[in-house]
């Protein structure tokens, strides 16, 4: 499976900020942690903004700050800005009878997904890393 | 009884003798089936755990299961529910066990968050289901 730009930018920002709540970063200086453009960067933070999971506080030292609660801030909620995982318009030949059984499969993948990003929080995936990196050491 | 009427407060069903069945089970002295409790100072029950240990089941080693786990909705976030998870892993781990697994409704998000925050993620093996024509 694979997300979009735009969705994986989201979460790796929300993750950086999120680690210390208090802590303020630019767009550029999360862009450069992981070899992203700024530009585009700068318009998923907009994004983020407007839900309310980020605030920007502007002039001198300023930069972005997690303002969510990481416990209840999921990777759907992220997602769902960005992308949806489920066809949205008509596909040709959906409504035939091979056209409504591969839908009944596709809908299945997509509750299964919706499920698996419901379920993970900020927090959760804030754990997850040190997990992994002691997977990788061992 | 306390159990009972904590799964009633979650679940909204009443099922009182599925759960005098369940304490019959799992309370007694099988080694291998574990029903843990947390209580408050006054012995208010706090929540639950019921797990088991299923040797060979689909082919797989011996794994601890966790079938059932509750916390009372207002002490959640309090890390009884972590407590209760841990405990049973505990005992798990004492008879030799190293996997544990469970099963949650898909659409059961507050459930399978909890499972994802201990750590747990999708296992080898996939549920399927089907009604059976009449």
């Amino acid at each position: 499976m694979k997300l979009q730009k735009a969705t994986r930018f989201g979460i790796y920002a929300l993750l950086e900020l999120a680690r210390d709540p208090s802590q303020q970063l630019s767009a550029s200086d999360i862009a450069r942690r992981y070899a992203i453009s700024t530009n585009h960067l700068a318009k998923v933070m907009r994004e983020l903004g407007r839900a309310g999971l980020v605030e920007a506080e502007r002039g001198v030292g300023g930069g972005y700050r997690f303002v969510a609660n990481a416990k209840r801030v999921t990777l759907w909620d992220v997602v769902s800005l960005f992308e949806s995982l489920y066809g949205e318009t008509a596909e040709p030949g959906q409504d035939t009878e091979t056209g409504q059984a591969l839908g009944m499969v596709l809908g299945e993948m997509g509750e299964i997904a919706e499920a698996t990003l419901r379920s993970i929080t900020i927090d959760t995936m804030l754990r997850m890393r040190p997990r992994t990196r002691a997977a990788d050491a061992a | 009884m306390a159990i009972s009427k904590l799964d009633q407060r979650i679940t909204g069903v009443s099922k009182p003798a599925y759960w005098q069945e369940m304490m019959r089970r799992y309370d007694g002295e099988a080694a291998e089936h574990y029903f843990l409790v947390a209580e408050d100072d006054g012995g208010a029950l706090l929540g639950f755990v019921i797990g088991e240990i299923r040797a060979w089941e689909f082919g797989s080693p011996p794994a601890g299961w966790v079938f059932a786990i509750n916390v009372d909705p207002e002490t959640r976030l309090g890390g009884i529910g972590t407590r209760l998870f841990d405990e049973v892993c505990a005992r798990f781990r004492t008879a030799g066990v190293r996997s544990v697994r469970t099963m949650v409704d898909r659409r059961d998000h507050l459930i399978l968050s909890f499972f994802r925050s201990q750590g747990m993620m999708a296992g080898p093996s996939l549920q399927l289901e089907m009604e059976i024509p009449s």
